[in-house]
């Protein structure tokens, strides 16, 4: 093999981790300190976004383990309980790549619409870990404005992903 | 012919994949159950995964934060020079009714010396701090934490007060090398022991997610109106006391709303004080001295 195809190859290596990467940095903006009254607690769910992504376009490229780690990254940082974001996210990927012959082709709104139905579920499990780890019915107050806004959300991150996504993984 | 071959042996490997992929969530799936469940027990292991976890996200936390510092002081800035006036002129008068109170403050210090003088009054210990930039605000709908761009190596210790310019935000929960978390005293678990400022009236303040914590453990005669100022009473030796806290918005029902002096937004530089109570010995040195008697 010629030094330019060994390039190539360690390029396209490189490039394959882009949607690890991408969830990854997502998960970092979502925790940053943004100084915006309120915003903190309904913050979109940027990881399921990213993970309902890539889930359907790329699945080849987001192993589950990497999924895992997101997670336990995620959990780390936000201060809950350790585990319980790579549980969700584990079943967003593990419902969308069994669903996805389904939205193989489908318009932008029925991905759309699929998005909102997995959304609200994942919130919910995510309450249901929270409470009974915390041994009670913890009060799930900005659970809905954070619902819409990640549905809100949901349209331009698809869309950057979807820039990324043709920029970096084109040919791979 | 060699196509043939390709694709039955695709024919073969597709479903073990498909069963590989299955089997592997539901391992995955199971360790993620297993580790909320190992935390839950309180093993240590659950806790350095996640301060170590931390502790290396901290870094890039650290750069990412850095711009929206810089937006907030340009953003502050621009907003000041549009009501540079109407600021001067609130800030004259400031300053006027801040110069008679510190004619009065004055005053009492050198009375407050003589008293202490007059009763041999022993002065508690005056707290040192750290000072430490907040790099994440998260947590979602369910817990209100927020984590510090420093950590055990620049001094920061578990359980210390955390203040910012307005008042008491938090204590420190989780020191990893160079991160350390604050649990809110917004949060569902945080329970600080407090009193109103002006009857030292004693209560506990408990979190409970939202932006307003309620007072609980209130003695069954006191009286507690709207308005009061709440501060840290020092019970229990772990926090400094007379850290301002909050004012009490609402009274109904028994049900005692504090609205916290803190802007929960603007968090940007918040300082950790170091309380050594006198003659509260470290653990360590406390079991080492058991020793030999």
């Amino acid at each position: 093999m010629t030094r330019a195809g060994a390039l190539y190859r360690a390029g396209r290596a490189l490039r394959g981790l882009a949607p690890f990467a991408s969830i990854l940095l997502l998960v970092f903006i979502g925790a940053l300190p943004f100084p915006v009254p309120g915003l903190s607690p309904v913050m979109p769910a940027l990881t399921v976004i990213a993970v309902y992504y890539w889930s359907i376009y790329r699945p080849d490229l987001l192993p589950l383990v990497a999924t895992f780690f997101i997670g336990l990254v995620q959990d780390a940082i936000q201060g809950t309980p350790l585990g319980m974001s790579a549980l969700v996210l584990l079943l967003v990927q593990g419902t969308v790549v069994s669903q996805r012959r389904f939205f193989r082709g489908k318009t932008f709104l029925v991905e759309w619409w699929g998005f909102m139905l997995v959304a609200p579920v994942a919130a919910l499990i995510g309450w249901l870990l929270i409470s009974a780890h915390a041994g009670t019915i913890v009060v799930p107050r900005p659970l809905g404005v954070r619902l819409v806004l990640t549905f809100a959300a949901y349209p331009c991150l698809s869309w950057l992903l979807g820039r990324f996504q043709h920029r970096l993984l084109r040919g791979t | 012919m060699v196509t043939g071959a390709g694709g039955s042996v695709r024919r073969l490997t597709e479903p073990i994949k498909g069963w590989l992929q299955r089997f592997a969530l539901a391992l995955l799936v199971a360790a993620a159950i297993g580790l909320m469940i190992l935390g839950k027990a309180d093993t240590g292991f659950v806790e350095r995964l996640r301060i170590t976890l931390t502790d290396a996200a901290a870094p890039v936390m650290g750069v990412l934060s850095r711009p929206i510092v810089t937006m907030t002081a340009v953003i502050e800035s621009a907003r000041n020079l549009i009501d540079l006036r109407a600021e001067n002129a609130r800030l004259r008068e400031e300053n006027a009714r801040l110069k008679q109170w510190y004619g009065v403050a004055m005053g009492l210090e050198r009375q407050n010396q003589s008293l202490r003088g007059l009763l041999n009054f022993i002065p508690g210990p005056e707290p040192t701090y750290v000072s430490a930039r907040v790099i994440s605000d998260a947590g979602g709908a369910f817990v209100r934490t927020v984590v510090l761009n420093a950590g055990g190596r620049d001094g920061v210790r578990g359980g210390q007060a955390v203040v910012d310019g307005d008042g008491f935000i938090g204590r420190i929960v989780e020191v990893g090398r160079r991160s350390a978390r604050v649990l809110l005293i917004t949060d569902l678990n945080a329970r600080i022991p407090v009193v109103v400022e002006a009857t030292r009236t004693p209560a506990i303040l408990a979190g409970d997610n939202s932006d307003r914590p309620t007072l609980t453990f209130v003695p069954a005669n006191a009286r507690i109106d709207a308005g009061q100022r709440i501060v840290t009473s020092g019970q229990g030796g772990m926090l400094p006391p007379g850290l301002p806290v909050g004012v009490v918005a609402s009274v109904e029902d028994g049900l005692i709303e504090v609205r916290p002096f803190v802007d929960w937004h603007r968090l940007e530089y918040v300082r950790v004080l170091d309380f050594a109570l006198p003659g509260v010995l470290p653990s360590t040195r406390v079991a080492g001295a058991v020793g030999p008697l």
